[in-house]
């Protein structure tokens, strides 16, 4: 934990400027990635791949599926890295844990009561240990959003020291990343407060988005959320890792991602521990681009599996 | 918990310079082994004989050689510009003139990666700088005054608004294409012709305007351009049928031409020299603004006129800018102009690069505090690390005169008394910039700078519609919007 002396006013306000950050976060996309760059990042962005389903209409079968393409991303290709972590929901995360068995891939759960988290805290700290009970090395929350724009700092900065608590020890258990659903908080400034009071109560990851709620993860928004974590490493010697969610599917979107990460945080961030990208079909668009730089031409989508 | 004493903590960026090469197309452009001057509508070979070499700052290879008009040539010159405009340009309706100005606009956008390339190759700016500023923007001064041109009437309200005649112009290497159509558009949409000097170190992009100017069939001799150094340009200012002076480069040039015109009935605007004081309170958004400083003093290798080149920070966010800076100038990419991923090319010229040293020596030695990034530099070509100096004094020479170069004074304030008068407390005046969440704060600001352009919350920003300008040894008169129309008529 945070000592309590080194924790901020949470209701002083905070300065974050729309026209600037959307300036500069657009300016990421200007770098132009090439040849071994691109492969580079291709395959980085791959390996941070949280694979996600999130359904209602989920089944095993559907999540085994999943944990079988996580492993053989696209066989005609070898040395492919996997993804980092498949992400389900609690009721899955048995099976996950099974079907992934000791490939290094890490199990992430949504809990407390996902997406809405409109449940009261003992109903969330039950799901968050059901998650963690099923062999979830991950626990993806999410905040009381109605709580946090009242106004109650606090009952949210509370909530997620709880979450965390649950999640086990603070080695060995499993590791917290918390949903601010940016798209629902609209400001800049929001999301910066929301960033701060995640990671001040034990985040160990702060993610953008359910990826149910338009807009999910923008550049602007994690781009705000990286210098969140980049301020909080200089105060406190902390690293926090980042998970933007949501609406991210084309290769060329992940290498702009990864340039922003590259030029704010620098390169200790560049790995799956400390970035991840939530997406479900992300990955088959970077495999196509990956065999169009092998090959040299594209190959159509039904090319490569739909799990 | 493992924490870290936080002096010892630092981002590493190495990786975020280390991008594979990616530069753009240097065949997309033709550049002539040898340019002639162009005069009445034709390239013509200079009465002086001579001509000069033009290099690549990156590589210091020859890219072309350009005639050196001297006083026969200027002369020349100036009696085409003088009968084009009696015979022709005076005479023609306002709107016939607009749709020549509007074809430039046109052909300036089509042939915009062109120009990008060229002006890059020339000059040593990014790629990205000359492709997304100033090519587009100089598109857009030619269609801004090209509207203007039939609607006299309505910016000067029932005045009689007329042309001054022949407008001799003379212009600078940070800029050269968009400083050709800063001053070439609002003269023509004036009913003015126009002799035009581009800076010896960049003539090419005002050549290649040349070559448009062909094209779009303007009647022969209303814009004449003409290539040469400091002893054309004194040809043209004192040349006895030339009616109008506008000039931008050195505030020691400018007054030189202030002498010289003196006494004679040529109306100058001179555009000059700045120092700009860019302003963070505690209450600004703090990354927002690191960002607006990083543009204001590294845009265009500092080769900026209304450059940030001081930077006043309150002092109970000072620590936290300047790491914030460091960290920020560690990710600058320095090198090949015509990579798409370079964020500072080369220094314009030799001569150039040993002032900008000069100073970085006397910043040393006057005690400030220097910081550079420890990017490495091309061995070959002429090209300067982004540099910060902390522990700044007001007296220091690096926080009086004006760098021209990527090199940033950083001095902390602590009331809005003290940073107003700081800020003012130079010879210079042409911009400034103002960092605060609140809005009283930026109006009492922008009306207590003694600037002509004062950003709030942002820098450089540039738009047709906007005038510039200098205050005290910034210069006088403005460029851009309505203003822009002034410097270029008699009010009878």
């Amino acid at each position: 934990m945070i000592a309590t002396r080194m924790i901020p006013d949470f209701s002083a306000p905070v300065h974050i400027d729309q026209v600037g950050v959307e300036e500069r976060a657009s300016r990421f996309t200007k770098r132009s990635i090439k040849n071994e760059s691109k492969l580079n990042g291709l395959m980085l962005a791959l390996n941070m791949i949280d694979l996600t389903t999130l359904e209602g209409k989920d089944t095993d079968g559907k999540v085994k599926q999943l944990c079988y393409k996580a492993q053989h991303l696209h066989d005609a290709y070898p040395g492919l890295p996997t993804v980092a972590a498949i992400c389900v929901y609690p009721s899955m995360v048995k099976t996950a844990k099974a079907a992934l068995g000791n490939s290094g891939i890490k199990v992430a759960s949504v809990a407390t009561a996902f997406p809405s988290g409109q449940a009261p805290r003992d109903v969330k700290i039950r799901d968050t240990k059901y998650a963690v009970q099923n062999g979830a090395d991950e626990i993806d929350m999410v905040i009381s959003r109605g709580k946090f724009l009242q106004g109650e700092y606090n009952f949210v900065f509370d909530e997620i020291a709880a979450i965390k608590e649950a999640c086990g020890p603070a080695n060995g258990g499993a590791r917290l990343k918390v949903i601010l659903e940016t798209g629902e908080l609209v400001t800049y400034d929001k999301v910066r407060k929301a960033s701060d009071i995640a990671m001040y109560a034990g985040a160990d990851f702060i993610k953008t988005s359910t990826g149910k709620i338009s807009p999910a993860a923008t550049m602007p928004v994690t781009l705000v959320m990286l210098e969140a974590i980049r301020d909080f490493y200089y105060k406190t010697g902390k690293k926090i890792a980042m998970k933007p969610a949501g609406g991210i599917s084309k290769a060329k979107a992940a290498l702009h991602y990864l340039v922003m990460l590259n030029e704010v945080l620098g390169e200790e961030w560049m790995n799956n521990e400390w970035f991840r990208f939530g997406a479900s079909s992300l990955a088959n668009d970077i495999l196509m681009q990956l065999m169009k730089q092998r090959t040299g031409v594209y190959q159509a989508a039904n090319y490569f599996s739909i799990d | 918990m493992a924490t870290k004493k936080n002096n010892t903590l630092k981002l590493k960026f190495d990786s975020a310079r280390k991008l594979a090469p990616a530069p753009e197309s240097k065949s997309a452009a033709k550049i002539d082994p040898q340019y002639d001057l162009f005069i009445n509508g034709k390239f013509e070979k200079p009465l002086s004989k001579k001509y000069f070499a033009t290099i690549n700052p990156a590589t210091e290879e020859k890219l072309s050689v350009v005639a050196e008009a001297n006083s026969s040539d200027v002369n020349k010159a100036v009696g085409a510009a003088r009968n084009a405009y009696e015979k022709v340009w005076k005479k023609m309706p306002a709107r016939e003139r607009a749709k020549y100005i509007y074809r430039i606009a046109r052909m300036v956008q089509e042939r915009a990666r062109e120009f990008a390339i060229i002006e890059t190759l020339d000059g040593g700016k990014p790629i990205r700088e000359s492709r997304d500023f100033d090519v587009p923007t100089a598109a857009n001064h030619f269609f801004y005054y090209a509207g203007w041109a039939d609607k006299l009437e309505y910016a000067f309200p029932n005045r009689n608004a007329v042309p001054m005649g022949v407008a001799g112009q003379i212009i600078p290497w940070n800029f050269p294409l968009l400083m050709a159509a800063w001053k070439i558009a609002p003269a023509l949409a004036t009913g003015n012709t126009v002799v035009l000097k581009p800076a010896e170190t960049t003539p090419l992009t005002a050549l290649k305007l040349a070559e448009i100017i062909q094209e779009a069939d303007l009647p022969p001799g209303v814009v004449n351009i003409i290539t040469g150094a400091g002893a054309t340009g004194a040809a043209i200012v004192n040349h006895p049928d030339i009616n109008k002076i506008a000039f931008t480069g050195s505030t020691e040039v400018g007054k030189i031409i202030q002498r010289a015109i003196a006494g004679t009935p040529k109306k100058a605007t001179l555009e000059l020299g700045g120092k700009a004081a860019n302003i963070i309170f505690d209450d600004a958004p703090l990354d927002q603004a690191v960002e607006g400083v990083i543009n204001g003093i590294f845009f265009n290798q500092g080769h900026v006129c209304c450059a940030g080149s001081r930077l006043y920070v309150q002092e109970s966010v000072y620590k936290e800018v300047v790491r914030k800076l460091k960290d920020r100038i560690e990710t600058l990419i320095v090198g090949d102009p015509i990579d798409k991923n370079t964020d500072i090319g080369a220094i314009n010229s030799k001569a150039q690069l040993e002032t900008i040293n000069k100073y970085i020596r006397i910043g040393q030695q006057e005690g400030a505090e220097m910081h550079q990034s420890s990017c490495s530099v091309p061995g070959k070509g002429f090209f300067c690390r982004p540099t910060l100096f902390t522990n700044v004094a007001q007296s220091n020479r690096i926080a009086q005169e004006e760098i021209f170069g990527p090199v940033l004074a950083i001095q902390s304030f602590r009331t809005d008394d003290e940073v107003i008068e700081k800020a003012n407390n130079s010879a210079y005046g042409l911009s400034a910039g103002v960092w605060t969440d609140k809005g009283s704060k930026i109006f009492n600001m922008t009306t207590k700078m003694r600037a002509g352009v004062v950003w709030a919350n942002t820098f450089n920003k540039f738009d047709p519609t906007s005038p510039f300008g200098g205050y005290k040894e910034s210069g006088y008169g403005r460029e851009g919007g309505v203003h822009g129309l002034n410097a270029y008529v008699n009010i009878v």
